[in-house]
């Protein structure tokens, strides 16, 4: 065991950890925050995904200890203080992009990155970004209309809420 | 103008908040002090004799508290079956024992040898992999037809064979069935596999046992949709503890899709371990764990036949089942095939005859039982497959086809046993006709012709047989459970209301749409109301959420229990007012007497109800609250019809989706939002089950795709948007909201449109093709061009 120390949504924290610990494990059982979820475990449905550092990973394909000294940022962080969903939240609650809630932390994180490097992306565009992203309960409909719409793009043409 | 508030309108979902902000609570969140952690060392061979376990080693690793194998369990109850179904010849179904951790003989890769307990679950881990197994190995039985050949090798010794059931339904219309073939002017054939599915709700199996040795009560959180049926199915068969000392939690749960109904030996030995070691005991499930433990779907092999006279009626259907009920019978396995598929062969057609067959078949696999859909994604599948291809036998076209033979009077009693209440089928064929641009489709086809790809429309329809279900009724056909439903309606003094439901939501909203309802008949906001569900100790008793019962049943019990509470609420106000009772209205949360300008409102009444000052002690008692059981008069049927429209690659077999289209009958919708994303999903995984998905065994019974890396799951790029319609609605005449469920359509209805889509692609490029089982990989498409 050694103590890993990292920013998690800009506070700093520390735990014990092995050297195989995953980073998911490290923020979900050694830090309490549970909303990062691991829903396999071959890195495939993105249920894990967090950002360190700025840029989109899988927490199951990282060390804990790989994070030592690093920015992480989870869905933990991503509405304001007083509890204001982001932009990018709001667009999932307005088009009902989640059902089970399990794998929304990581389509959040996901599409977050994809946003933030593609601001007006098209449909095949957000389609091909959730390829590490599996959900089971929405069909993807909603979820691209949320991502669609989060980016500022009219999706009333779109069939059905 | 669309109403935002009560029945039928769409407002944004309250759970959602939480799920949004990483602060749901999952089973797996959940951490109980001095938790230890179980491992499940799990067989890898598919048959084998146990001829010893040596522990010695692994019970010396760190860390390791107590490892369990079969002989812990010889005293304790096996997993119970719910359902026993009797065979064409009033035999009761062949029953395994099912062990809670293998006893003797292990019968698939994935049954349980020994459970390790330890501090820490790496600690489990490596220990498991120190315990010392002699297994001698046996040969295992994959193929349904080989495993009931003459001299095949048991699953179970102690069965005369592995046939669990040989079904006739309805074994007396036999000979006129057959007679009706004999007279028949024109029949068509077809043998097809409903291909075998992992349902992959994407939160793992999570269970955690929990025992207080002050009070003796044992707790489990689990990864439920009916957690009061694991209590009584746990509690009462296999581990002896009443229900009022065992308390069962199935808080925010990650997807069900049938999987999560079942009770698991995993659940009972963390609440069985728990006790006997005075400690908590947790379980998290791996995904590869997952596909080796949690039940499969679907799985049938089938021939079937259809009859027409010379005008294309349809005179009658014959079909001939093998379902695979893998090794052991799983809790709802036996129903399945049988009473969830027989009874919907007539589909939305006005077919006199029909006689089905079904042979249930023990095999060396991981149990089989209810996916999303349940049998009548099987049944409708056959039925729309055998009649588009009758329709190109006949040359004519096969909406033509289809509608000609429309049950259209209603109600309409079957040959197959059930009643539809309501329906109009060609309402929504109309709405997909109109939906799916079907006068455009020869341009498209010449559009993507030019381009060297081939494109195909396919259509067909679906009923279903939803609101599980009159217990009257199941009770007689073998279930061992009651399907009501019931609900506690607790109004608090302020004027708010909690309603404890024994459905259970794991991604449907229901606390959301729930409220709507009471909204609606109290005329209040639907903010003033609450749902709880999820926890015996809380709700009242409750049969749970599968076969989209849960607005039908658990919607009615609330409604029912809701009458109560505004007829005494009704009560106290005409004392306020000093009226009669009957002159009491309540409208927009308001109570007034007829006639006249009095009123109280809703609070006030609440209020006195819990300060009963001015009160009619005398008649009736203080307070309001009361609770409801709901048992349905008869199923429910939804029905609809879908389209779908491919393009295929002919260099590669490659099938892509280019549109679907769905028009459903749910009868009266309390969220559209809500109803339509349940149909997207179950559209998604429809096309899934089409196009990509297949646990896939080789002859050793191996399971070749047990991770995410060989399980094809449908992903975004995989699926376009779907066109949804439920314009058409037929209001269910049995319950009081008039409401059908929307669960489980998508999945049942569009499997075969996507596989009509795809012949039809095929057969206009040439290729005298009239099917191909799913999943259509690009392999078997490119097989079935080139020969």
């Amino acid at each position: 065991m050694s103590q890993v120390t990292m920013t998690v949504n800009g506070k700093e924290m520390s735990g014990d950890a092995e050297g195989r610990t995953l980073l998911s494990q490290f923020l979900r059982e050694t830090l309490g925050l549970t909303g990062t979820h691991v829903g396999c475990d071959t890195s495939q449905c993105g249920a894990c995904v967090v950002h360190v550092d700025g840029v989109a990973v899988k927490a199951c394909t990282m060390l804990a200890m790989e994070a030592e000294g690093a920015s992480v940022d989870t869905i933990e962080g991503q509405a304001a203080p007083d509890g204001t969903l982001n932009a990018l939240q709001q667009a999932f609650q307005d088009h009902h992009g989640l059902q089970c809630g399990f794998c929304t932390p990581g389509m959040i994180m996901s599409a977050a990155d994809l946003l933030k490097n593609n601001p007006q992306p098209t449909e095949a565009e957000v389609r091909h970004h959730l390829e590490g992203n599996i959900c089971r309960c929405t069909g993807y409909h909603n979820i691209v209309k949320a991502i669609l719409a989060a980016s500022g793009q009219d999706v009333s043409s779109i069939a059905a809420e | 103008m669309p109403k935002d508030n009560g029945i039928g309108a769409s407002p944004k979902r309250r759970e959602d908040v939480r799920f949004l902000s990483g602060t749901g609570n999952y089973t797996d969140d959940i951490q109980v002090n001095g938790q230890a952690y179980v491992h499940f060392l799990r067989s890898d061979i598919a048959h084998a004799k146990i001829n010893g376990i040596n522990l010695d080693a692994a019970s010396a690793m760190p860390g390791v508290i107590k490892i369990f194998t079969g002989a812990d369990f010889e005293g304790v109850g096996g997993i119970p079956c719910g359902w026993q179904v009797t065979d064409r010849h009033g035999e009761p179904m062949q029953e395994p024992a099912h062990p809670v951790l293998a006893q003797g003989k292990v019968r698939y890769v994935g049954d349980q040898i020994a459970a390790v307990v330890a501090e820490t679950l790496e600690q489990a881990r490596d220990a498991a992999e120190a315990i010392e197994v002699d297994l001698e190995e046996l040969p295992a039985v994959v193929d349904m037809k080989a495993a009931l050949a003459d001299g095949a090798t048991k699953v179970h010794d102690d069965l005369t064979s592995n046939l669990c059931y040989d079904w006739g339904f309805v074994e007396e219309n036999k000979p006129a069935v057959d007679a009706a073939f004999e007279a028949a002017a024109h029949v068509t054939t077809l043998e097809l596999r409903n291909n075998r599915l992992v349902a992959n709700p994407m939160e793992p199996r999570v269970a955690i046992g929990d025992f207080n040795r002050a009070t003796g009560d044992s707790t489990l959180y689990t990864t439920s949709q009916n957690p009061h049926v694991i209590r009584l199915l746990m509690g009462a068969f296999v581990l002896g503890i009443p229900e009022h000392k065992l308390r069962v939690v199935a808080p925010d749960v990650g997807g069900g899709f049938g999987t999560k109904i079942f009770h698991y030996a995993e659940e009972a030995f963390c609440t069985f371990a728990a006790k006997a070691l005075n400690r908590a005991v947790k379980w998290t499930s791996t995904r590869s764990e997952a596909f080796i433990s949690d039940a499969h779907g679907r799985d049938h092999v089938t021939k079937i036949e259809l009859a027409l006279d010379a005008e294309n009626n349809f005179t009658a259907v014959r079909t001939d089942t093998h379902a695979n009920m893998g090794a052991y019978l799983s809790t709802f396995a036996p129903s399945v095939p049988t009473w969830l598929h027989g009874t919907l062969m007539a589909g939305n057609y006005k077919t006199p005859l029909i006689y089905v067959n079904v042979k249930a078949v023990f095999t060396n696999t991981v149990p089989v039982d209810a996916y999303r859909g349940a049998g009548r994604p099987e049944a409708t599948f056959q039925l729309e497959r055998v009649v588009d291809k009758a329709a190109r036998e006949l040359g004519v076209d096969p909406i033509a086809l289809r509608r000609q033979n429309f049950i259209t009077e209603f109600p309409y009693a079957t040959p197959v046993a059930v009643e539809y209440d309501t329906g109009d089928y060609h309402g929504t064929m109309d709405a997909l006709e109109n939906m799916a641009d079907i006068s455009g489709f020869e341009a498209r086809r010449k559009a993507s012709e030019a381009r060297g790809m081939l494109r195909g429309f396919g259509v067909n329809c679906y009923i279903e047989a939803c609101g599980i279900a009159p217990s009257n009724l199941v009770g007689q056909l073998g279930a061992r459970a009651g399907l009501y439903e019931s609900a506690t309606v607790r109004v608090n003094a302020t004027g708010g209301l909690v309603v404890m439901t024994g459905s259970h939501s794991h991604g449907q909203g229901h606390e959301t749409s729930f409220p709507q309802v009471i909204a609606e008949m109290i005329g209040i906001d639907e903010s003033m109301v609450e749902i709880v569900h999820g926890d015996t100790a809380n709700t009242p008793m409750g049969m749970g959420t599968y076969g989209s019962r849960s607005i039908a049943v658990g919607g009615s019990a609330m409604v029912r229990a809701t009458e109560k509470i505004i007829a005494k609420a009704k009560k106290i106000a005409a004392h306020l007012m000093e009226a009669a009772d009957a002159d009491i209205e309540l409208k927009d949360g308001s109570f007034s007497v007829a006639g006249t300008d009095k009123s109280v409102a809703w609070g006030d009444v609440t209020l006195a109800a819990y300060v009963p000052h001015n009160y009619p002690l005398e008649d009736i008692e203080p307070g309001l609250e009361e609770t409801a059981f709901y048992d349905p008069a008869n199923f429910t049927y939804p029905s609809g019809a879908y389209a779908c429209e491919v393009e295929v690659d002919p260099e590669t077999g490659k099938v892509t989706i280019e549109a679907f289209n769905a028009a459903d009958d749910f009868g009266n919708i309390i969220n559209p939002m809500i109803v339509d994303g349940q149909v997207h999903g179950g559209i998604g995984q429809g096309i899934g089950q089409a196009l990509l998905e297949n646990a896939s065994y080789d002859e050793n019974g191996q399971l070749l795709s047990a991770s995410y890396m060989d399980y094809a799951m449908p992903r975004a790029s995989d699926v376009p948007f779907y066109g949804v319609d439920h314009s058409s609605q037929t209001p269910c005449t049995h319950n009081p909201l008039g409401v059908k469920g929307c669960g489980e359509a998508g999945a049942i209805g569009s499997p075969p449109a996507v596989i009509n889509a795809v012949v039809d692609a095929l057969r206009s490029g040439g290729h005298d093709i009239h099917h191909i089982d799913m999943p259509v990989s690009p392999s078997r498409v490119w097989q079935a061009m080139n020969g």
